[in-house]
């Protein structure tokens, strides 16, 4: 066992786990944050995507050792029901899945491109996703939903 | 659901009692002596009105469905119903599903049925405990029935004088069998029924909210996880149990004839644990599986099953094929492959078990439960919790019996046991293999006057309650083995291997034989559809085919051999809308595609036009846009339609290009998505879908109404650009090099 402080969502948390632990483990049994999600285990589908100073990264097989030292945001730490953020309320606004397991990944991997580009083309939006799957197929909803939140985000 | 609520057994005997005492759900049709008269849906098994919705004091009403949340938006579309019906707003609708405490029982939530059967029931009902409560409106207010009018719930007689449906709960007895004798509104006078009303579920699924099984946490619940055999009919020789539970927080090792399973302290030392597990535990195998590929086919036509006759018909008049066509159709065995693996809690206290578990019918689940353990039904509770998408029966009721099974080793403590991938892909139930062998003649106007359709399948619905055994997974694996009773084939009209195999075309000879192969050493079930998307494709592909032989239009073709007037402007609708060109061909590396189904002859009807483009260095076919129209009677919810539409498409793409489940003479060797490739953001199809509403028509289910035409006009696309037949699903790129070769 080891010890660390994470900073997730602007907060440190102390957690004491083994430092091999994925990381994706921690923020959902320790910090009990439900946004990530276990899909794969295998950085194949995305589901369990978060961000690491900013950048995407699959929480499922990143060691919780070699994420102290981040600053790591979840869904959660976007915006809540009350104050949704901009990707939030495009996703349900375009009703942008079926289940929505997969729509953490999205919305992740969204803001990290939004924040670089803020005015992607769909191409660019594809690609940024191209690495997430969506089993219910909304996909199209999905990119909908990106476009509407980067119109939203522009000044 | 709550995913913090602490459930005590105090709780939990409470609201179980609640099905006692409170509802009657016993059905009284079960009394043979008073055979009641038949309700609409499901309120003929369900017949209390206060088994559908309770008014409650606080402003709020609760509807009671056993239809399940799998993402197909069934809680907002119920919940439209029910306010139209009792002139509430929809915020105040709260719903409750899926529970054996405290719902209906519906059977399964499977087939495209829920809006038909639950959302009937409650139309049926709500519209009766509307006139329920008008007449003690009327009695309060010493005004008749027929000059209140109702706002919101709020009851208004001529002079002004109001009552509301949460004062007047008290006086208006729903305890009462359903008469079906209130009239439902008419569609001119629906405020919630036909709009886009935002899903209920969603909010919460994009927030971090508790919103599936795999976000209930239990106080002091450990982890669990299976070590499932490494192939079907293994058995397990050796183990060492020991050094796997001295491992930093295992609290139980379970072993039981073949079933393993581990539970510890936290989710990363279960996983570690099943790891070891894996590692030191010795299997015997055997080479039970069938041979794989094209042989796989020829394997299942060469079982002695004979066939049965599923439909037959025989026209005197029609006068003798001037041409003729044979083909031979197949599909692989193909995953659900739901993006969350399959998920339970379970808890075992003082003799009674409570489950959550995303099974699409928690009823069946119990009493499978209840015969494993050998239990009465009234000890167990299982409550539904939504996981990652089904689409059919997956792993989550298997899940379910290995939660509980890990559970009875814990000492109370709740478990929270979720598959890990290689357990979802090797061992869900898959969509069955089959073959679809098709003969046709046409005369000489070009007509079809001979049709047959003679299919191999195994079967397509194990579920539990599918067959007088077990239908649960590790029900094979333990000492006590129950024995596996095949379960028979879903029965026409619906049908089941041979979904969708009977034309809707005014063919004048046809003939459709099934071979149900009942014994398989692969394990299928219920995958969207059941055999209609393979027959859909059989069919609309050879209809296509007996299309060019007559040089006719694929879509005047159809037309012109068919009199369903709805199947028509559905035909007609996506033709238009698509732009369709009749007698157009592809340009060899283009090509257009049409194809049609009434789902299980009875649903949704849907047609289509696919675009594909075909890179014949490579292979690959790209869908690059389907046009659709659907008829799914009265819609409830348009944007749920579209949804529902526009991913059976998409999804019956990824079926259609690139998935089937390998496996050598021993194994199942898919075990990840690298395995198991389904179609990305780059691959998917823009998609567009008509809705020809049909306000005053009966609710038909849309959730499997798109697969079947889709994989057909994809196949009739790549044979209009290329004049290839691709007749073998998927349409990998090796096969279309080898057609183009």
């Amino acid at each position: 066992m080891a010890s660390y402080a994470l900073r997730v969502n602007g907060k440190t948390r102390a957690v004491s786990v083994e430092p091999s632990t994925p990381l994706l483990y921690v923020l959902r049994n320790d910090l009990e944050l439900n946004g990530p999600k276990f899909g794969c285990g295998l950085s194949q589908c995305g589901a369990c995507t978060v961000l690491m100073d900013g950048k995407p990264i699959r929480s499922c097989v990143t060691p919780v050792a070699s994420a102290a030292k981040g600053q790591i945001t979840t869904i959660e730490g976007l915006g809540t029901l009350e104050r949704l953020h901009p990707l939030q309320r495009a996703f349900i606004a375009e009703q942008a899945c079926q289940c929505g397991y997969c729509g953490n990944g999205m919305v992740m991997s969204a803001k990290a491109l939004l924040d670089g580009n803020p005015a992607p083309t769909e191409l660019e939006i594809k690609r940024a996703l191209d690495g997430h799957l969506c089993r219910c197929a909304s996909h199209n909803r999905i990119v909908r939903a990106v476009q509407r939140a980067a119109r939203e985000m522009r000044p | 659901m709550s995913a913090r609520a602490p459930v005590s057994r105090r709780r939990f005997l409470a609201t179980s009692g609640a099905l006692v005492i409170g509802f009657a759900l016993a059905p009284r049709v079960a009394l043979a002596q008073d055979r009641p008269a038949p309700l609409p849906g499901s309120l003929n098994t369900n017949r209390m009105l206060d088994a559908w919705l309770r008014i409650e004091p606080n402003g709020t009403v609760t509807i009671f469905t056993g239809k399940i949340e799998l993402g197909q938006g069934i809680g907002t579309a119920l919940s439209q119903i029910a306010a139209d019906e009792l002139d509430v707003d929809l915020g105040r609708i709260q719903v409750v599903s899926g529970d054996t405490a405290r719902t209906p029982n519906e059977g399964q939530t499977a087939g495209s049925l829920s809006v038909e059967q639950s959302g009937t029931a409650l139309r049926v009902a709500c519209a009766e405990a509307r006139e329920i409560l008008l007449a003690a409106a009327a009695a309060k207010l010493g005004a008749p029935v027929a000059e209140l009018t109702v706002k919101d719930g709020t009851v208004a007689a001529p002079a002004g004088a109001t009552a509301t449906y949460w004062d007047l709960a008290g006086s208006a007895d729903l305890k009462r069998e359903a008469t079906a004798k209130a009239k439902p509104k008419p569609a001119s006078e629906h405020r919630w029924v036909g709009r886009s009303v935002p899903r209920r579920d969603i909010p919460k699924k994009f927030t971090g909210g508790a919103a599936y099984v795999q976000d209930v946490r239990l106080p002091g619940m450990v982890f669990g996880r299976v070590v499932r055999p490494p192939s079907p009919g293994a058995q397990l020789r050796s183990v060492d149990e020991a050094a796997v539970r001295r491992m930093p927080g295992v609290v139980a090792v379970v072993r039981d004839g073949n079933f393993l399973a581990v539970a510890a302290a936290r989710e990363e030392q279960a996983i570690r644990a099943r790891e070891a597990l894996k590692t030191s535990a010795r299997w015997g195998e055997t080479a039970s599986l069938p041979p794989a590929d094209d042989a796989l086919y020829a394997h299942l036509m060469s079982l002695p099953v004979p066939g049965q006759t599923v439909a037959e018909k025989t026209s005197a008049d029609a006068s003798a094929p001037a041409k003729t066509l044979d083909a031979l159709y197949t599909r692989p065995y193909q995953c659900h492959a739901s993006m969350g693996p399959s998920c339970a809690v379970a808890q075992w206290q003082e003799g009674k078990l409570a489950v959550w578990t995303h099974s699409q019918g928690v009823f069946p689940l119990r009493a499978e439960l209840a015969k494993v353990f050998d239990v009465s039904v009234e000890n167990i509770r299982c409550v539904h919790a939504e996981g990652a998408g089904c689409y059919g029966h997956n792993g989550a009721d298997d899940v379910a019996l290995d939660a509980a099974l890990v559970a009875r080793a814990t000492e109370g403590r709740p478990v929270k046991l979720q598959w890990m991938r290689d357990d979802e892909f090797a061992w869900e139930p898959y969509g069955s293999a089959m073959v679809m062998k098709l003969s046709g003649g046409i005369d000489a106007q070009g007509n079809v006057v001979t049709w047959s359709h003679e299919l191999w399948s195994h079967s397509h619905n194990t579920r539990p309650g599918a067959s007088t055994g077990v239908n649960l997974l590790a029900a094979r694996h333990l000492a006590t083995s129950r024995p596996l009773v095949a379960a028979q084939d879903v029965p026409q009209p619906s049908g089941g291997s041979d979904r969708n195999a009977i034309p809707l075309y005014d063919f004048p000879n046809v003939k459709v034989v099934k071979h149900y192969v009942a014994d398989a050493p692969i394990r299928t079930s219920a995958l969207r559809t059941l055999g209609g998307y393979a027959n859909v494709f059989a069919l609309e592909s050879f209809v296509d085919e007996l299309a060019l032989l007559a040089g006719a239009d694929p879509v005047e073709f159809r037309l012109r051999q068919l009199k369903d007037a709805r199947a028509r402007a559905v035909i007609e609708a996506a033709a238009r809308r698509a732009g369709w060109q009749p007698n157009t061909h592809g340009d060899g590396a283009r090509g257009r595609g049409f194809a049609f189904a009434k789902y299980k002859n009875l649903a949704c009807y849907c047609a289509m036009a696919a675009d594909v483009e075909i890179e014949h260095k490579t292979g690959v076919i790209r869908v690059a846009r389907v046009v659709a129209a659907v008829d799914a009677g009265q819609i409830v919810n348009p944007d749920g339609v579209i949804n529902q539409i526009e991913g059976g498409i998409i999804q019956s793409a990824s079926w259609t290009l690139k998935e089937s489940v390998r496996f050598d003479r021993t194994r199942v060797t898919t075990r990840s998505w690298a395995d198991y490739p389904i179609l990305r953001f780059g691959e998917v199809p823009a998609v567009e879908v008509v809705l020809l509403d049909q306000p005053g028509e009966r609710f038909l289910g849309v959730g499997e109404g798109s697969q079947g035409p889709a994989a057909a006009a994809i196949a009739n696309a790549v044979a209009n650009a290329t004049g290839k037949r691709l007749r073998a699903l998927p349409f990998t790129p090796e096969r279309v090099k080898q057609a183009l070769a």
